[in-house]
């Protein structure tokens, strides 16, 4: 009889907790709801986005797109100029990310647990990786602007700032999570910590690395375009000046190249990312 | 048994292509670098002068930031319209990335349009944020209109790809289960993928607002979206106001550090399940 009655008892309860986590459930994404509503309302208010107007914008911006911004037959004599200006944004994106990505390694190196001298240095690395990659690279674009003025370097040097805290960041983990164990095992053998380097760590890491670094060279492209923009270099400027002075043909051919490009890279990486991993 | 001996040389080791691509990648990679700084626009900016100022610059902006055109009560106010900006694009592309991730997601769409949304987005993801925004200046003026769409635009492109790549992970076998017991393509959504990608749904778009919030100080120094980053954009190139580019630069610095501790507390979450 007793038996009986608790199983029972038990059966109401976890009947009664089942309900109580729908309900729950319920009740949480309704305030959740409720907050997120609320401050997107409060984002409107601060932003002075007009709601109205960004939806008949949107139809606006086609029409008028499909009736100007496409490249005609003039714009494509300065196709030469175009392809010019976007290799060098694409060369500078490459090499702001290579070197970044280089001396990255030797931080992340001295930062990772596996492979740290001592925690400070760890400490150290870290909060000079975060103080570059936390300032956006169109700051950092506008303070370079300062000594280096509107040359190819400014927006190199911003590229590579962002780039380098960005990858001592994964690259501590990649170093943490890929050579852990062969970094142990060579330990045990006696080796010395250049020889762990060399013969555990940049072996078991490199596939990695360079496909983080594929991975910013993409994301740099797109930077570079804006980073362009202020400094007054590269594919960025040239749209820039096409924009400004109302030639939408040229300008929207200038867009038609940089997706052709990162589109390009895109597919390029991923396929030697297929062939290297 | 063969013993190789210091005479007779070692076997050749076997083609491998992984390592091969890889030393090949790496030799294209130095070879595009050096080449990059040989043939580097300095436009005229005498480059040691300008690393003697840097050195210079860099200590006027860490170590005597201070405010001149703009109170400290502006720099709030224009910090909280970028935040403002980067929040609301973020849930604008949600909830557009997330009705589009489910047309596109494999396990969920036809094929077919899996392939069209798929390429669709990929393209809008190729076109800089700050393009899509100056596309739409042309017809809604430049401010924050032109900078939400243009913003939500990209967001959208780029989450519908991260959720749809999260949707594809969900469990083969509990979709099925699901199905198998008579349940509609509505009810599969909300029961299975919903919950299990829960938490790497959220990680992704918390990812997507620290993204926004830098592209929202962007947007105000190159496209006219006001916040910070106009006044970044003036101090820079108006007012050649270092000191105040320093207090700025504090400024979203304390916030993106912030925010990056909180995207990362959410990613570590996600990755323990």
């Amino acid at each position: 009889m007793g038996l009986k009655h608790t199983t029972s008892f038990s059966q109401m309860v976890t009947h009664m907790a089942r309900i109580d986590f729908f309900v729950r459930q319920r009740i949480v994404a309704f305030v959740v709801f409720v907050i997120l509503c609320g401050l997107v309302y409060v984002s409107i208010v601060v932003t002075e986005y007009d709601v109205a107007k960004g939806f008949t914008s949107i139809p606006k911006a086609v029409r008028w797109s499909t009736e100007n911004f496409y490249p005609d037959a003039a714009s494509f004599k300065k196709i030469n100029k175009i392809a010019t200006r976007l290799s060098d944004t694409i060369i500078t994106a490459v090499t702001a990310t290579t070197c970044a990505s280089l001396l990255a390694f030797f931080f992340a190196i001295i930062a990772a647990t596996s492979t740290r001298p001592h925690w400070l240095f760890s400490l150290v690395s870290r909060a000079i990786a975060s103080l570059f990659r936390n300032v956006d690279v169109s700051a950092w674009a506008l303070i370079l602007l300062f000594s280096f003025g509107q040359s190819t370097f400014t927006g190199y040097l911003a590229l590579f700032f962002v780039t380098f805290g960005f990858m001592v960041r994964v690259l501590i983990e990649t170093i943490d999570q890929v050579s852990g164990d062969s970094i142990e095992a060579l330990r045990a053998t006696g080796a010395g910590a250049g020889a762990v380097i060399t013969q555990s760590v940049i072996p078991a890491c490199l596939p990695q690395i360079v496909s983080w670094t594929l991975f910013m060279i993409e994301t740099n492209i797109r930077s570079a375009t804006l980073v362009g923009i202020l400094t007054g270099t590269g594919i960025g400027y040239l749209f820039d000046i096409y924009y400004k002075s109302l030639n939408y043909h040229a300008a929207s051919l200038v867009i038609v190249a940089i997706v052709l490009a990162v589109l390009a890279v895109e597919a390029l990486s991923n396929t030697v990312r297929r062939m290297m991993l | 048994m063969h013993v190789p001996t210091p005479h007779t040389p070692l076997p050749r080791r076997p083609f491998d292509r992984s390592s091969f691509v890889l030393s090949a990648t790496l030799a294209i990679l130095a070879v595009l670098t050096i080449y990059g700084f040989t043939t580097f626009d300095t436009n005229g900016v005498d480059m040691d002068m300008a690393l003697d100022m840097l050195g210079d610059n860099a200590k006027t902006l860490f170590f005597a930031p201070g405010l001149s055109n703009v109170t400290i009560e502006g720099l709030l106010k224009n910090l909280g319209v970028t935040v403002a900006l980067g929040f609301l694009t973020t849930v604008l592309g949600a909830v557009i990335g997330m009705v589009f991730a489910l047309a596109s997601a494999l396990n969920l769409a036809p094929v077919w349009l899996s392939v069209v949304v798929k390429a669709f987005t990929a393209v809008v993801r190729a076109i800089p944020t700050v393009l899509w925004v100056l596309i739409f200046a042309v017809s809604a003026g430049l401010g924050s209109v032109a900078a939400v769409l243009g913003m939500t635009f990209h967001s959208a492109g780029y989450l519908i790809k991260a959720y749809a790549e999260s949707f594809e992970e969900v469990d083969a076998g509990s979709i099925e289960a699901l199905k198998a017991s008579g349940a509609d393509w509505w009810q599969v959504v909300g029961q299975v993928f919903i919950p299990s990608s829960r938490a790497a749904l959220m990680s992704w778009t918390f990812l997507r607002f620290e993204i926004n919030f830098s592209t929202a100080i962007a947007m105000g120094a190159a496209a006219g979206a006001g916040g910070i980053g106009f006044d970044m954009f003036m101090a820079s190139g108006f007012y050649l106001n270092l000191r105040e580019m320093g207090a700025f630069t504090y400024a979203i610095l304390i916030f993106a550090v912030l925010l990056e501790y909180v995207a990362t507390k959410l990613h570590t979450k996600t990755m323990q399940g």
